[in-house]
């Protein structure tokens, strides 16, 4: 089995600051991190080794220390990381990212599953994995919980259109979940639920340390020029901002019937100024 | 501070310090409170290969490195001592058998140490004899192809949880120190059997207890080493052991000091934070002071054994003594600065204080370790 971990690296807070007049994001002075919902598609790739054997690679799309996220997966249990990085790819939207990743898997070749984390710390989009799924044509499962059951195709086929691996997963709903079953090669993005990430073992992180990571760039790539980076990205940013916070509100005391109707009274008032 | 690290040894440090801020804070206070052994913990260290790091690597292990063995104390301790001393205890069971073990045995027992599948312990203490181990009461008589043990060892870190242990006894009587030897019993061993487990003020999600051997026959290819060095390996064992405990001590010292300068700077009194009154101030210091002197010492000391220096019983005892001292002290200071809510079981401090007392004690109580090390001056003059 092929397994392919697309992994973000973001900044480790929760309070992200961006900066006001780029609309970007301060990564100045901030630890990167594995974007925490990947661990989950880490762990999940790696007990799949674990279990069937795999050859699990993590890619990861982003500035030359991203390269740093994917030998602390490798630290994890992933066998090979390649980063994709090109200055040309610089302020790719969810679009133009999910169509250059889409891209380097396709260079990759085979593949039986590709799995993500739901979504990323900073951005919040959790269209990326989506949208590599949509780039190459292949089903795709959201907010996995489980895999309750996977049939990869047979190794002789190398031929990823064969079709012939499947698997059954739980899919996170808000109420209850759904059980789903798909052809393989497939995408899936998968919850916290899902499993709990280990930490790295010193034989992994001695390995992490000696291993190369692959970096392919934009001439690496089947890519069409237009397709990549800023301009590439239908996504405009027209303003990023904290939205003010709400000042203290009126509190009204005394006997209840007496505050009910003065509450009344000061929402009449509001819709009548307003 | 930069302790120079190599690269393996930040790694060791970074994957330690990870586990104690993610396994083990956060369940210190209840292992402390239950006494139950932190098996949850000490599955997630043998996963990390921590159990490796000071094991020959053609058994399985990453190499022995005792300044990996400190460095992974040391950041266990931080969090908690008692879980800490499990794994440093299974490194003291461990130590004889990489010392004056046969290749046989070597092969028979490593392998397993080394992945934390099996743990270690080291069985010298009886009730008669703790500081004049020469008073041990532990016999073994040769009969045929196996010798038969007899008697009780106490206090034994591990004891009960370990598979393997490493048990001193009287071969010959009448030689006295020269007729003990040492050997190697299993767990489950026909005759071995364990007594009452204590309960202790401190490391008390650590194991304590009682061996008791009733004609228990171990085999001659037990026997470590030859007939009559037991006590020639009890010695190299604790020389090579100690710089482990220091670095405990060292770990609990680094860890008040940084709860207490973290409570300085929320505690507010007279309209400020504590920390910006210069008597708080000063004790700070002296406490950070006296820990890096301490681990410039036990560095140094677990430096010159790797380094495969071979007279280190001065060195060795100096770094034990002197950390166990800093721990009691910056312990004290600690629960001090934290006022009446550090005396109280809700907070933190007070188990480091119950946790630092210990390694002034074990594995020879400080007072030994001066008489070891003054024994060498005297030597070391009369050459």
């Amino acid at each position: 089995m092929n397994i392919i971990v697309c992994i973000k690296q973001v900044p480790e807070t929760t309070e992200v600051k961006i900066n006001p007049e780029t609309n970007t994001l301060i990564r100045e002075g901030i630890k990167s991190i594995i974007n925490p919902f990947d661990m989950y598609a880490i762990e999940e790739a790696v007990r799949l080794k674990e279990r069937f054997g795999a050859k699990t690679t993590a890619i990861s799309m982003g500035p030359p220390q991203a390269e740093m996220a994917l030998r602390e997966a490798i630290a994890l249990g992933i066998d090979e990381g390649i980063l994709i990085s090109d200055r040309a790819f610089a302020g790719s939207d969810t679009w133009a990212t999910s169509y250059t990743l889409a891209s380097a898997i396709r260079k990759i070749g085979v593949f039986d599953l590709i799995i993500c984390g739901k979504q990323a710390s900073d951005g919040d989009t959790a269209q990326v994995g989506p949208g590599i799924a949509g780039h190459l044509d292949i089903p795709q499962v959201t907010y996995v919980k489980r895999i309750e059951a996977i049939e990869p195709s047979p190794s002789e086929v190398k031929d990823k259109d064969a079709g012939r691996g499947w698997m059954r997963v739980e899919r996170m709903m808000e109420e209850g979940f759904e059980v789903i079953e798909t052809s393989l090669p497939a995408l899936i993005t998968v919850v916290k639920e899902i499993n709990e990430p280990r930490l790295p073992s010193l034989k992994g992180m001695l390995r992490a340390k000696n291993t190369k990571i692959t970096c392919w760039t934009q001439k690496d790539l089947d890519l069409d020029p237009q397709d990549i980076g800023l301009a590439g990205s239908p996504t405009q940013v027209v303003k990023i901002f904290n939205p003010p916070s709400r000042s203290g509100g009126q509190i009204l005391t005394g006997e209840v019937d007496e505050v009910a109707k003065k509450l009344v009274d000061l929402l009449r008032q509001e819709i009548i100024s307003n | 501070m930069d302790y120079l690290l190599t690269d393996e040894q930040k790694m060791v440090k970074e994957l330690a310090h990870k586990i104690s801020e993610e396994k083990i804070r956060p369940v210190a206070a209840k292992y402390d409170q239950t006494e139950e052994y932190p098996w949850d913990v000490i599955k997630v260290i043998a996963d990390a290969d921590l159990f490796g790091i000071f094991i020959p690597e053609e058994f399985g292990g990453m190499g022995v490195s005792i300044m990996n063995l400190c460095l992974a104390t040391e950041e266990f301790s931080r969090a908690c001592a008692g879980i800490a001393v499990c794994y440093a205890a299974s490194a003291l069971g461990t130590i004889p058998i990489i010392l004056f073990g046969s290749d046989k045995q070597k092969k028979r027992y490593l392998p397993d140490l080394s992945k934390g599948k099996k743990l270690a312990a080291f069985a010298v203490t009886e009730p008669e004899a703790g500081s004049d181990a020469s008073a041990i009461k532990t016999t073994a008589r040769k009969e045929g192809n196996y010798y038969v043990l007899n008697g009780l060892k106490h206090f034994i870190t591990n004891g009960g949880d370990a598979e393997v242990y490493v048990v001193i006894a009287m071969t010959d009587k009448s030689k006295g120190a020269r007729g003990a030897s040492a050997f190697i019993l299993e767990k489950g061993m026909p005759g071995f059997s364990f007594g009452k487990k204590e309960e202790k003020l401190g490391i008390r999600a650590s194991s304590t207890r009682e061996l008791i051997f009733t004609d228990c026959r171990v085999p001659e290819e037990n026997l470590l080493g030859r007939e009559g060095m037991g006590f020639i390996i009890t010695m190299k064992t604790f020389d090579m052991s100690r710089p482990g405990v220091a670095a405990q001590a060292l770990g609990i010292a680094q860890g008040a000091l940084e709860l207490a300068v973290k409570y300085a700077k929320q505690r507010h009194q007279f309209d400020r934070p504590i920390s910006s009154f210069q008597g708080i101030q000063w004790m700070l210091a002296d406490m950070a002071t006296e820990i890096e002197a301490a681990r410039a010492l036990v560095y140094a000391t677990a430096r010159m054994i790797d380094a495969g220096i071979k007279d280190i019983a001065k060195e060795s005892a100096m770094a034990k003594m002197y950390a166990s001292d800093v721990a009691m002290r910056v312990a004290v200071d600690a629960l001090q600065i934290f006022g009446g809510y550090g005396y109280m079981r809700d907070y933190p401090i007070e188990k480091y204080l119950r946790d630092a007392k210990i390694t002034q004690i074990y594995e020879g109580t400080n007072q030994i370790q001066r008489n070891i090390i003054a024994l060498h001056l005297i030597k070391e003059i009369a050459k």
